[in-house]
């Protein structure tokens, strides 16, 4: 098996099944993906990783047709509610049109490979998949 | 409150927006500062301030690079940068200059040359992904991730703000968007400084090049090169002036910048909700008017997606209440609160920096019974929005002088 490493720091592939994990504030629970001096919410300094739940609601999207050199489109962009946690991720395995893709639709995290780099090392993103 | 508490616009002045390929910025903003001092009827030797914006040059220093080519006299420039608000706060700026009682008349100008920009917001170029994959930057990633999570373009940005109303609210959907588009493009063939003046059908609004759904190419803002500058004074100064600037001057019943306070959810899709409302509410206290009483409203419709919210942020209609509001024709110029009769950001243009400015100078226009076509009869009160993502929103109210 190849070595892997995932796309963004909170993304976990080596504690069970893949899953996202996020800074929480001790005092107000906030949650944040990235590292803060201080919660942006109550100004408490103490935070605590947690996992993030693995499925979800889809809350806000868009297909993105049209986007800055390099990008492969169409893609569907979304912000998914993962159980109070707002996510934002692309929608994956699923026709990325207004049909398919629906306001309030149940998904779930899936990991995908980016490509393997001249090392050997296959890097993994992630995105939302319908649940159903 | 005395006289000098209150803060008027002496003069105002936008430039034609559109193509200006013989116009660098500081012609531009030459040509909108000139014009609003002599609007004013005063000239550079009057002004104790300078607050100006050029976001895409935010370091060139424009307000110095103006002072050099329409006087230099040694006054303090507040060089200004905050994204779509830019011209907003260098207005306010201005306004809390003279508020302060630290300066007669304040400058306020905003500028930008932005045709052919294409999308903004994201990537400008291709990023390559590395040959060993290396953790960079907060999130530790290895790989470019616009695109693969989420997008950080504009029109996918705000078509997520609009999409994640109609999650909360319902009622939307891509024809509904649409029609205010067709809307704005139907407004700007009235104005004659508007970068397009063009007509669109719903048909060929929804046919058109698909940008991010549902935002087609004729429901994103223009980019393109444009100016527009305010002279400030407060009632005390007013006072000492002749019957017709008086008579012309326009009250600012409130100047208000806000920025966006934590809310779940907020870092990871901008909130233009929350900031836009409490920037709302304050201005109506601080003008003593409701959302009832303006005559008319410029909000920052930088997507048609933007100005779906915005309709239910600066609290034009009922919580929850936007698609509703819209489909009773409320907002076009015949309806009972005239929204972008400009023709907005998507046909007027989105010169950024420009465009908290123009914003306002559409409102006097109005209110002093210049508009000419497209002039909102006997209109007393306006209220212009404009919202820079990171976020900030300027909300100003404005009244018809009583003179």
């Amino acid at each position: 098996m190849t070595d892997q490493i995932p796309l963004v720091d909170y993304l976990v592939l080596d504690d069970g099944d893949p899953h996202l994990v996020a800074q929480e504030c001790t005092n107000c629970s906030a949650r944040f993906f990235d590292r803060r001096n201080a919660c942006a919410s109550c100004f408490a300094s103490e935070f605590s990783s947690v996992a993030v739940a693995t499925e979800g609601t889809l809350r806000a999207f868009t297909i993105v047709t049209f986007a800055a050199p390099g990008i492969p489109t169409p893609f569907v962009a979304s912000v998914v509610d993962c159980d109070g946690t707002q996510v934002r991720a692309n929608l994956v395995n699923v026709e990325p049109d207004p049909e398919h893709v629906r306001d309030g639709m149940k998904v779930r995290l899936a990991t995908y490979s980016i490509g393997t780099d001249s090392a050997g090392t296959e890097a993994i993103g992630f995105g939302f998949e319908p649940a159903t | 409150m005395s006289a000098s508490d209150d803060i008027w616009i002496l003069g105002i002045r936008m430039t034609k927006f559109g193509k200006h390929p013989d116009k660098d910025t500081v012609d531009l903003a030459a040509e909108a500062a000139t014009g609003a001092l002599a609007d004013a009827g005063v000239t550079m030797a009057d002004i104790g301030v300078i607050a100006a914006g050029n976001l895409m040059a935010a370091n060139a220093g424009i307000g110095q690079q103006l002072q050099k080519q329409i006087g230099q006299t040694g006054i303090p420039v507040y060089n200004v940068a905050n994204a779509c608000a830019t011209g907003a706060t260098a207005l306010r700026t201005a306004i809390m200059a003279v508020k302060a009682g630290e300066v007669k008349y304040g400058l306020a100008v905003g500028v930008e040359k932005l045709s052919g920009a294409g999308l903004l917001g994201g990537a400008g170029t291709k990023k390559k992904d590395a040959d060993v994959w290396t953790p960079r930057g907060r999130y530790g990633a290895v790989a470019p991730v616009d695109g693969r999570i989420g997008t950080e373009a504009m029109p996918g940005v705000f078509a997520q703000i609009g999409t994640e109303y109609g999650h909360k609210y319902g009622g939307t959907s891509f024809e509904l968007f649409a029609k205010i588009s067709e809307k704005n493009h139907a407004h700007s063939t009235l104005n004659p400084l508007a970068a397009y003046q063009k007509k669109f059908t719903l048909e060929q609004i929804m046919n058109d090049v698909m940008i991010a759904y549902p935002n087609t190419r004729p429901m994103c803002s223009a980019n393109c090169d444009g100016a527009a500058a305010a002279v400030v004074c407060n009632g005390e100064t007013l006072k000492s002036l002749t019957s017709q600037q008086r008579k012309r001057a326009v009250k600012v019943s409130a100047s208000i910048l806000t920025t966006d306070p934590f809310e779940d959810g907020c870092q990871v899709l901008p909130n233009v909700n929350t900031l836009t409302r409490n920037a709302a509410a304050t201005a109506y206290e601080q003008a003593g008017v409701g959302p009832s009483d303006l005559d008319l409203v410029e909000l920052h419709d930088c997507f048609a997606t933007a100005e779906l919210v915005h309709y239910d942020n600066l609290m034009l209609c009922e919580k929850g209440g936007a698609a509703d509001f819209f489909n009773t024709g409320a907002t076009w110029r015949d309806g009972s609160t005239p929204v972008n009769v400009s023709g907005g950001l998507q046909s007027k243009g989105h010169p950024i920096a420009a465009t908290g400015i123009a914003n306002i100078w559409e409102i006097c226009h109005h209110l002093r019974g210049e508009a000419g076509d497209r002039q909102i009869e006997n209109a007393k009160v306006g209220l212009a929005h404009v919202i820079g993502l990171g976020s900030a929103c300027g909300v100003h109210i404005l009244e018809k002088s009583a003179a």
